[in-house]
């Protein structure tokens, strides 16, 4: 049975509630440290117009649960800490709206393709190892900080920038990975985030490092194994376009890009 | 062991499969020299592998394809697990697979291109 929130229920009728809508949240809930149940909670909470799963879910902890395990923290898309599944689709909670899932019950889950730390929180290890395995970062010998001439800058023209403008969008929150269906098969794929920043670093023409990161993606496990399914790029919540970058990254691997 | 990136074995997959493909359409498109039917009878088939330009085009499409299908399940069998004594015996036993399916496959040909069959 659903716990309702307190706003809504007859016994405090007397609570000022503006909204006059609500919204059953199906939570899931498991703690893989203690046992491995895995088992769905419901609550009844109200909504307004503007308000966002991640709103619910606090609402959820400050009114009804306290023990709900979520992992939050910026509430507007830049942080990317609040990735889980709503209503079957990756997504970041702080970012969808209540309103636009067009549904009178809401299911959360935790993000697929990584072990659950406890209900809704995920363990993100494998994203931010094979992250830094592609080294994301300008990578050349000389330096912006020159002894002799002081600072000087590395100038790139609009039109290099527009090649990897898009993909330095990434906040590392972990969708497109959730959403990969090769993530989910094969437990060392490099992943579409990671490829999708390889691609990032490689198309920037102040970086020295393409060598070096087409070898670490040039492996049985890595940029090889993407079948494009495009669910990566379905998913991102900033636009960024994973599988677009894999292609072109492809590119560069079968020679038909400098 | 010489291991090949995996660029250049899937520059190879590619390859094969534009071969093979090509290859592919000249093997139908000989059907279209007669009837579809008669091209299928026994002496019009043995007649194909006794010409030898036939036959090399028979021991070239059979490469091809073993070559691509047999990268293809090792793919596949990568994906579906992970490890290294795995995939060093999914490595060895698809190249075995391939290497006896060519040798059977070319044995056929050359058998039946000498008029042994």
């Amino acid at each position: 049975m659903a716990t309702i929130h307190p706003k809504l229920s007859d016994e405090l009728s007397q609570t000022v509630v503006s909204s006059t809508k609500s919204v059953k949240i199906k939570i899931k809930r498991s703690n893989p440290n203690v046992n491995s149940e895995q088992k769905f909670d419901d609550f009844v909470v109200p909504i307004e117009k503007w308000t966002t799963v991640l709103d619910v879910l606090l609402d959820v902890k400050s009114h009804l649960d306290h023990s709900v395990g979520v992992r939050y923290s910026c509430r507007q898309a830049s942080c990317g800490s609040c990735g889980m599944k709503i209503n079957g689709k990756p997504g970041l909670a702080c970012f969808t709206k209540i309103s636009e899932l067009d549904s009178d019950t809401v299911t959360v889950e935790p993000m697929d393709n990584y072990p659950v730390v406890r209900d809704l929180a995920v363990n993100m290890d494998r994203m931010i190892n094979n992250h830094k395995k592609v080294m994301p970062y300008v990578i050349r010998e000389d330096s912006e900080i020159d002894a002799e001439s002081g600072i000087r800058e590395f100038l790139q023209s609009p039109e290099n920038v527009e090649k990897y403008i898009q993909f330095s969008s990434c906040i590392k929150c972990g969708l497109c990975n959730s959403a990969c269906p090769t993530m989910a098969m094969d437990k060392t794929f490099v992943g579409p985030q990671a490829l999708a920043q390889a691609y990032r670093y490689i198309a920037d023409d102040r970086d020295k490092g393409k060598n070096k990161r087409l070898k670490v993606i040039d492996e049985s496990h890595g940029i090889w194994r993407c079948h494009f399914a495009g669910s990566c790029s379905q998913v991102c919540p900033k636009g960024v376009d994973p599988a677009m970058g894999i292609q072109l990254l492809r590119g560069y691997l079968l020679g038909i890009r400098d | 062991m010489m291991v090949l990136r995996e660029s250049i074995i899937m520059k190879i997959h590619y390859g094969t499969a534009l071969g093979a493909l090509f290859l592919t359409v000249i093997h139908i498109m000989m059907r279209l020299t007669q009837d579809f039917h008669e091209s299928l009878e026994y002496e019009n088939v043995i007649a194909n592998y006794e010409s030898v330009g036939y036959a090399i085009l028979l021991e070239l499409l059979l490469i091809l394809i073993s070559v691509h299908g047999f990268n293809g399940l090792r793919v596949i069998l990568l994906e579906m697990n992970q490890g290294p004594t795995y995939e060093k015996l999914v490595t060895i036993g698809c190249l075995a697979g391939m290497a006896a399916l060519i040798a059977y496959g070319s044995r056929t040909i050359i058998m039946t291109n000498m008029g042994m069959l």
